[in-house]
């Protein structure tokens, strides 16, 4: 994974079929990148449904969630609208994997993201990363954990 | 491994022996298949672990994908104050595929509770704000599903189907 402390590196992906966002645009907010394998995952230990539940908690810290996976944004957009998301989710789709590659959670045996978490301060610089075991969903302890010390500071 | 967080306290709904030396802490939700799959298993455990075991039952409702369940959670919540939460828990999920609120109200009736106090105390924000609060702390404990177990504090992933579930927890004894 990149080392904390270090500047993320910027990417554009879309998150709706006719809208894009740059990690950029973000500045001044705290961001918790959350890649995930794939969606359509089983609901009751969905990790993007407990996010949707967790978000009040982040956005107490002024922390922006997003989920990207290797799915399309039409698969997003479904998937978004089934599970009622409140977040955006990026499309890693074309060419696959760019930005999982770029932030070195890629599987390339499976062809998809890690399940991967880094947690950005206002400025984009790394202030916390967690790479999970395959099939475990981290839940949103570490997250919150590591956005408390952020306010420590 | 996660810890649980706060410890069981006196806001805990806690069935069984206070010094028991497995303390076993579920979060769940109501609407929930899995939770509910879980059900007649805890009981069944309780059963034959006895004095053994101390059970806790903390919400976590998932109420985006499970619109019925923080309602489900406060009726239970409200039935505590007549001294039936574990009555209302169980009648709830025995009928979990219909939870709507007239059920919520003719499951209350049916464990004979006062129904003019428990609509009165369903309105109440205390108990939906104890829902919360459960929510809120198993979020902090590393909840990242329902249900979620924690077994003398620490989270617990392993399989919880009753036979390995009830011989893990035996061996702990």
């Amino acid at each position: 994974m990149l080392s904390i402390g270090t500047q993320a590196p910027d990417f554009s992906l879309h998150t709706t079929p006719d809208q894009k966002i740059s990690l950029s645009e973000l500045r001044g907010k705290r961001v918790i990148l959350a890649f995930y394998p794939a969606d359509w995952s089983p609901v009751c230990g969905d990790q993007m449904a407990l996010y949707n539940q967790t978000l009040k908690f982040f956005h107490k810290h002024n922390a922006e969630l997003i989920g990207i996976s290797v799915d399309s944004k039409w698969c997003h957009l479904a998937f978004s609208q089934d599970r009622k998301l409140h977040f955006p989710l990026l499309a890693d789709f074309e060419p696959k994997g760019t930005v999982s590659k770029l932030y070195d959670v890629y599987d390339e045996k499976e062809g998809e993201s890690r399940r991967a978490l880094y947690v950005l301060d206002e400025e984009g610089i790394i202030r916390w990363n967690y790479l999970s075991p395959v099939g475990m969903n981290p839940g949103a302890d570490g997250i919150l954990d590591a956005l408390d010390e952020m306010d420590k500071k | 491994m996660p810890q649980l967080k706060p410890a069981v306290n006196s806001n805990d709904h806690i069935l069984g022996s206070m010094n028991a030396p497995i303390e076993l802490v579920e979060y769940g939700d109501y609407q929930c298949p899995h939770c509910g799959r879980a059900y007649p298993i805890i009981k069944n455990i309780q059963k034959k672990l006895g004095d053994n075991l101390k059970f806790v039952f903390r919400n976590f409702p998932l109420s985006e994908i499970h619109p019925n369940a923080v309602n489900a959670a406060v009726a239970a919540e409200a039935a505590s104050q007549q001294n039936k939460f574990w009555e209302m828990h169980g009648i709830i999920y025995e009928n979990q595929q219909h939870l709507s609120d007239v059920d919520l109200v003719r499951y209350a009736a049916k464990i004979a509770l006062n129904l003019e106090q428990f609509k009165l105390d369903f309105e109440t924000p205390q108990f939906l704000e104890k829902t919360e609060l459960d929510f809120e702390s198993g979020v902090r404990s590393g909840v990242n599903g329902t249900p979620s177990f924690f077994i003398n504090g620490e989270k617990y992933d392993g399989d919880w189907d009753e036979i390995p579930f009830l011989s893990y927890l035996r061996s702990l004894i």
